[in-house]
């Protein structure tokens, strides 16, 4: 019998197909609404008559007590832990991923990748005591107590970096690993050792997706707030040019210093009124973190879609 | 740094080729390039390559036929220990190689692979420009001075040049699949090898790609030895000097029917699994 080309119902597929756009709406619509949230609290901040984006912009002191609100010591502050952190976790987190891709047996990358992933699950909380209680004895122990204060931005940005060791690690290693085979055969089939294959012919074809891994990696760092706010102190690190020291002072690693995420949780933990200069600051400083994100991710896409090998 | 010895090769030396190839025995060493002797592959526990005995004439093409799944692909990836990358991949026996065994510890497979190249089923040119793909394999054996001629010289002899003289810094992806497959040639001549093992290096290129290969295989073998496998019966039949039939036996495990000239083997083949197979009754 032949059958009937009618168009069946299939009520089924349609609430699914419902179900999974809703579910892709919602992510979009949070990130909206987080903008928002963020740009309308600090239009507020902007439009008392205390503060300024100018100001903001330029001050290089952020006291909310006398009125100063320069988000400069703040931003100095991310800086130096960000990029201590990354120090610590581009190298060994690409070194990670080019042993476990090209290097480690399978039985090695079975045990290796578990325990990475055990790191990455460790609440942010605990790292940053370890920064506090172990990280930053043993920094004053190696480099002298006079030297490195009690809080300070050098261990705190270490100890980021090894948090996001296994970020960097994990997601270029999918970059490496998706590198086809047929690549590293053609450069064995010309006499390359396994490091000239690796680092000549399979890193630099996965390079959109190790950029990819360390652009995300620096928001994670940027981002990062429980470790900072426990170890690399708790008060701006106000300057002024001319009379700080910029590597004795102001950039350096071993005093104590305020970030962005820091200062935003000490403040808003404490007795702060809704709707006061100080409660609307923090939405402007969560502004500027979006803004510096946003940014990386735009340059590093420049970035891949220049220098990226495109391999088939 | 090398540890295989180089004997002095007489370049003008050529077979004649009613010789029949005999597997392993009873020639002069200077007419051959490669020789394997009770040569057994295996993956793990399963015996891909059982007991190979050949000969592999110097500048000849010698082709691998035989059907799928009968060892070709691994015979020829254990010529130049490019199994070695394969997990559970491992060779019994011998392949001697200027009267050395490359199975040897004391051989070195890099040095070993720069001396004997190899051509993949695929195109497989490494997603940077045409130049660099070509220049690669000379920078990392720290060949610094006359990249250009070497380039230029290596193109021409994998008869790429005129094609892609004037595009040189574009992307090797840039070419269709038979200039890519040209370009993975360049690439393997510019290392100087001695030997130049082919996989099947037409299987993915349309018949017009692949004539034009066949003629570059025809002209190579001047300067190169060359082992191609090949699925293609027509095409060892066109395009080699010796061929060597290969079947499976009941284990899976390849092994040598027979082997001789091409012209001996396709119109008078000693054995019947041969001509059954050659005429298209199986395979």
């Amino acid at each position: 019998m032949a059958g009937s080309l009618r168009k069946r119902r299939r009520p089924g597929e349609a609430v699914i197909r419902g179900l999974l756009f809703i579910a892709a709406a919602l992510s979009i619509l949070t990130t909206v609404g987080i903008v928002l949230e963020l740009g309308n609290e600090a239009l507020l901040f902007f439009r008392t008559e205390e503060a300024s984006l100018a100001e903001f912009l330029s001050s290089t002191h952020w006291q909310p007590a006398i009125l100063d609100f320069g988000i400069w010591p703040l931003i100095l502050a991310t800086l130096t832990t960000s990029v201590v952190a990354m120090v610590v976790a581009l190298p060994v987190g690409l070194a990670t991923a080019i042993y476990l891709s090209e290097y480690a047996t399978p039985r090695v990358r079975g045990t290796i990748k578990p325990v990475l992933e055990v790191l990455a699950g460790i609440p942010t909380v605990v790292y940053g005591y370890f920064a506090l209680t172990f990280m930053t004895p043993l920094l004053r122990s190696i480099l002298g107590v006079s030297l490195v204060e009690i809080f300070n931005t050098a261990s705190a940005g270490i100890v980021v970096g090894i948090l996001i060791i296994p970020l960097v690690s994990s997601m270029s290693e999918d970059a490496l690993h998706a590198v086809p085979m047929s690549l590293r055969e053609a450069a064995y089939g010309v006499g390359a050792t396994k490091l000239e294959a690796s680092l000549r012919v399979v890193l630099p074809a996965a390079l959109s997706g190790i950029t990819a891994a360390f652009v995300v990696s620096i928001s994670r760092a940027i981002g990062e707030t429980m470790v900072v706010a426990i170890a690399a102190g708790a008060g701006p690190k106000n300057f002024t040019f001319g009379e700080d020291n910029l590597f004795g002072y102001i950039l350096n690693p071993f005093v104590a210093g305020e970030t962005m995420t820091g200062h935003i949780v000490r403040i808003s933990g404490g007795d702060l009124s809704y709707n006061s200069i100080d409660y609307n600051s923090i939405f402007a400083i969560g502004l500027a973190l979006f803004v510096i994100t946003l940014t990386l991710n735009v340059v590093s896409r420049r970035f891949v879609a220049r220098f990226r090998e495109v391999y088939e | 740094m090398t540890t295989v010895g180089k004997p002095e090769v007489n370049e003008k030396k050529r077979v004649d080729l009613d010789v029949p190839m005999e597997t392993s025995t009873g020639m002069g060493l200077d007419t051959v390039a490669m020789e394997a002797v009770d040569l057994n592959a295996f993956y793990g526990k399963f015996r891909a390559v059982r007991d190979v005995n050949l000969s592999f004439r110097d500048k000849q093409i010698t082709a691998l036929i035989g059907p799928s799944g009968c060892g070709k692909s691994t015979l020829l990836r254990t010529l130049n220990r490019m199994n070695d990358l394969v997990p559970g991949a491992r060779a019994e026996g011998e392949v001697r190689f200027h009267g050395q065994n490359i199975f040897d510890a004391s051989v070195d497979p890099v040095e070993l692979r720069r001396r004997v190249g190899m051509v993949f089923q695929k195109p497989n040119p490494f997603p940077k420009t045409i130049y660099q793909n070509v220049a690669w394999g000379a920078r990392i054996n720290g060949i610094k001075k006359d990249l250009d001629d070497l380039v230029e010289h290596s193109l021409r002899q994998a008869a790429l040049w005129d094609e892609v003289k004037d595009k040189v810094d574009e992307s090797g992806y840039s070419l269709s699949g038979g200039q890519q497959q040209r370009l993975c040639i360049a690439r393997a001549i510019a290392v100087k090898p001695e030997i130049i093992l082919m996989d099947e290096p037409t299987s993915a290129l349309d018949p017009v790609a692949t004539l034009r290969i066949e003629e570059l295989i025809q002209e190579l073998k001047v300067n190169y030895t060359i082992i191609i496998v090949t699925h293609n019966m027509q095409q060892a039949a066109r395009a080699s000097d010796y061929t060597v039939f290969l079947n499976m036996d009941p284990d899976r495990a390849g092994y040598v029917v027979e082997a001789g000239t091409t012209g001996a083997l396709f119109t008078n083949p000693a054995k019947q699994e041969t001509e059954d197979y050659i005429t298209g009754r199986f395979g």
